[in-house]
């Protein structure tokens, strides 16, 4: 079953593949030329200890993201 | 024969550009496994095997060619306006698919490129590799793997590279295909450009069309002025009313933005390129590196913040406990330069001024020398092996709430975060925030620290009159040198560096064992900037505090008066002297007498500093600085501390006519105030808080102006802080007035 989920809401471990980044701008511009776009594979590598901001596994690099910004994109997960 | 030609270096962040820039033409520009480390294009000479002599730039790392961002306008006006005749660009074997987003918007742009394939060591590590020349020909690019940590493959790089440059090629656009709606558009643009040649001379009109549709503000700003110039406003209206067109278009029907799709083209032609067999894994993808590995500790989310307060507590371990010793050779060293003096000298302007404004001065700060160096190669470590950015990445929730940044964190910690570092390296160290506006708070509140200079003044406070508790106290200060920091940063947010906070997506570079050029060269370029600081700034500013606290001299009258005291004094001992010989006791006299000298002498010292300019200058701030308590003395010495804030503590002591007690002890001067029936615990706690928070010290202030690029930020900085400073002290003296709390 694949639904489709907001990056916030995966849990530490999960794997999905982004679906949607529904954002423009500098954040947008940002988050795209990092190789966040719609067809991405992405892993959730772990939180900072305040539960913010997440670490993600893309493209075998790990990058950082603020939740606040994780909330723009979309996930397919199984 | 060989000619001379200009090359660029170019690629993501922390893709290895300066260690390929520094192996080649053996300059000592600081490399560090952190994102963003270079801001400035830097140039240096090659002398290749074959004659040429290759003039490089190693331009500050991009992700992409847009012109959000300092760093990409410098590599992007670089290319466009001076044309190098080749552009590595170096890229990470073991990021490669990330790293090509770049790629494509070189070959774009059409410049000559020759792609370094870099780290191929950690790529082979990895299990990753490379059919280079099935991706050279897919992407018609010469290809060359290298390591520039090692040198393999530099030299067949820079073969390929000069071969490139002879051919001396004109600029060959690639097309890549952005779909129906964004391809129409450009088409149409294209046609309108090139028919009114429309900044043709500047750019290809593909590449306008395109940089128009990706919404880049500068290339709009520059249509727009262009169109002013040329009375071409039409042109201009056209191309921005087609790009809202197109804009309303796409998001109607795909619920998207242009720039997204261009976006998702480039990667969409990057992975169709890569699919073709480029990149084989040996071991399965998902499996976790060592460096992912160490994460799993290093940042957990309740070892994580254990293990970096005794990563922390460590280096301020390390760095005291070992500077110890040299900090001591130094301060023997300049003591003994100063006795030297003292005796080789006769009394007089030269020798006051040499010892006690010169030496005294500039030994001072010297004195600090290897503390910074011990605490820059900590730091260095921690930058080196990738931890730093793991911090920033931990410590962002908690700083973002006060508007800065995660990186904000490290700046802090170097200012004094932990009691005893230094602002001036502190200040340098914001150089790895992105963000103009949360760079700005953070290199103007750092100063608010606690620095190594502030310590022994504090130290002598609290010793004085907070004996009871002196750790405690310490500790608190501590605590309220980051809370005042971080509210202030708040504050600063909220009014003059008001805006929205920078988006946080950061790389964390794998962990990576720090190299010992590396290490030595970030340690010596930090050290060497000090040292230069306090033998120009410092040795200027003690000369001038020594003159404001001599001259003007007492006046001629003034001095009989001491000087037939004096006389008065040695007659009448002398005469004294002369009855005691005959009953056999001379010694308790002579004693007694060289006592009363000295008080005389000390009580003419007082009078002449009260004459001085300085102590003019103190006398007169004491119509607004007795509402926090401080008298004329204190004044001067909070004056002189602005040249350095170790001044105030000597300033202080000879303010108090101390002349000849050692006060770098504290020791007498701290019994002088204890007795002094002026001084009480609110008059010293209102002091305390006035030291922390005033005005950074000169040198702090200069590198303010250097890093904040206006001397504007360093006067508001020396305005603000003192004037907050001031208000804080002023509330807490009276406060404590009030209460009767003073005694
Ligand atoms: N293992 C390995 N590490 C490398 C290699 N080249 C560079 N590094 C390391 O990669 C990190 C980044 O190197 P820099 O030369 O500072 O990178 P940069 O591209 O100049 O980075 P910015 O100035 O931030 O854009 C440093 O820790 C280097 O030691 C390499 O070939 N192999
Ligand atoms: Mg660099």
């Amino acid at each position: 079953m694949v639904s489709r989920i907001m990056l916030r809401e995966m849990a530490k471990g999960q794997s999905g593949t982004i679906a949607s980044v529904k954002v423009a701008g500098e954040l947008g511009r940002r988050i795209r030329e990092m190789g966040m776009v719609p067809g991405t594979t992405i892993k959730i590598q772990g939180r900072a200890p305040l539960n913010d901001p997440v670490a993600l596994r893309v493209m075998g690099g790990t990058l950082t993201l603020r939740n606040n910004e994780a909330d723009y994109i979309e996930v397919e997960v199984e | 024969m060989p000619e001379s030609f200009k090359i660029a270096l170019a690629g993501n962040p922390n893709a290895g550009k300066t260690t390929l820039f520094n192996r080649l033409t053996g300059a000592r520009q600081h490399v560090g496994n952190y994102p963003g480390v270079t801001v400035e294009k830097k140039e240096g000479i090659y002398n290749s095997t074959s004659g040429a002599s290759i003039n490089i730039v190693d331009l500050p790392g991009t992700y992409s060619l847009t012109a959000y961002s300092v760093e990409e306008v410098v590599a992007r006006d670089f290319l466009i306006h001076e044309k190098p005749r080749v552009v590595i660009n170096i890229t990470d074997a073991a990021n490669l698919e990330r790293h090509l987003y770049l790629t494509c918007q070189f070959l774009e742009l059409g410049v000559p490129v020759v792609i370094a394939l870099n780290m191929i060591d950690v790529a082979r590590d990895r299990g990753i590799s490379i059919e280079v020349a099935r991706l050279a020909d897919l992407l018609n690019v010469p290809i060359v793997a290298i390591s520039a940590r090692s040198g393999e493959g530099v030299d067949e790089l820079l073969q390929v590279v000069e071969k490139v440059a002879q051919a001396n090629q004109d600029w060959e656009p690639v097309y890549i295909a952005y779909g129906e709606d964004i391809d129409g558009a450009i088409l149409e643009m294209e046609k309108q450009i090139e028919a009114n040649s429309f900044l043709t001379d500047t750019y290809s009109s593909r590449w306008l069309a395109l940089k128009y549709l990706e919404n880049d503000k500068q290339v709009i700003e520059k249509g727009r002025s262009f169109a002013g110039r040329h009375d071409q406003e039409k042109v201009a209206d056209c191309l921005e009313d087609k790009v809202e067109e197109v804009g309303k278009h796409v998001l109607a029907t795909m619920e998207t933005y242009p720039e997204a799709i261009v976006a998702d083209h480039r990667y969409g032609y990057i992975k169709s390129i890569l699919r073709q067999g480029v990149i084989t894994h040996t071991y399965d993808e998902d499996r976790l590196y060592t460096s992912d590995r160490i994460d799993r500790v290093v940042t957990n989310q309740i070892f994580g913040p254990i293990i970096m307060l005794a990563v922390l507590l460590g280096l301020y371990h390390f760095t005291f406990t070992y500077s110890e010793l040299p900090v001591s050779w130094l301060e023997s060293l300049f003591g003994w330069l100063a006795g030297f003096f003292e005796r080789l000298l006769p009394d007089g302007h030269l020798k006051s001024l040499l010892v006690s404004g010169i030496i005294g001065g500039v030994g001072g700060v010297m004195g600090f020398v290897p503390i910074i160096m011990f605490m820059f190669f900590g730091i260095a470590i921690l930058e080196d092996s990738g931890y730093l950015a793991r911090v920033a990445f931990m410590m962002d929730r908690v700083f973002r709430i006060f508007g800065l940044h995660g990186s904000s964190v490290m700046a802090y910690i170097i200012s004094g975060g932990i009691a005893g570092g230094c602002a001036v390296p502190g200040v340098m160290a914001t150089r790895t925030l992105r963000s103009p506006r949360e760079r700005m708070a953070t290199l103007l509140t750092a100063p608010f620290m606690n620095c190594g200079a502030k310590l022994p003044v504090l130290a002598l406070m609290i010793g004085t009159f907070f004996s009871n508790n002196q750790a405690q106290v310490m500790f608190m200060l501590t605590l309220l040198a980051w809370v005042v920091a971080l509210l202030v940063a708040k504050l600063l947010r909220l009014t003059v560096l008001k805006g929205e906070p920078t988006p946080f997506v950061m790389e964390l570079p794998p962990y990576r064992l720090p190299t010992f050029r590396g290490l030595a060269i970030h340690t010596w370029e930090k050290t060497w900037q000090y040292i230069r600081k306090a033998a120009t700034v410092i040795l200027g500013a003690s000369i001038l505090i020594w003159v404001t606290m001599t001259f003007p001299g007492l006046p001629d009258s003034q001095k009989l008066v001491f000087e037939n005291q004096r006389q008065e004094i040695s007659a009448s001992y002398a005469e004294l002297n002369g009855q005691l010989h005959a009953e056999g006791s001379s010694v308790p006299v002579s004693q007694e007498l060289t006592r009363q000298l000295a008080a005389i002498e000390a009580a003419q010292a007082g009078q002449a500093l009260r004459h001085s300019l300085a102590g003019r200058l103190g006398r007169s701030l004491e119509s607004i600085t007795w509402l926090a308590g401080f008298d004329w003395r204190t004044n001067i010495a909070l004056v002189g501390g602005f040249a350095a804030k170790e001044i105030v503590l000597s300033t202080l002591g000879t303010a108090y006519s101390l002349g000849g007690v050692d006060v770098e002890k504290g020791g007498s001067l701290s019994k002088t105030l204890a007795a002094d029936p002026s001084w009480d615990k609110a008059k010293a706690f209102s002091l305390i808080l006035f030291i922390m928070f005033y005005s950074p010290c000169f040198v702090t202030v200069v590198c303010i102006i250097k890093e904040a690029g206006s001397w504007k930020w360093g006067a508001f900085s020396m305005a603000f802080n003192t004037v907050f400073a001031m208000l804080l002290s002023t509330s807490v003296y009276q406060l404590c007035r009030l209460l009767g709390l003073g005694g």
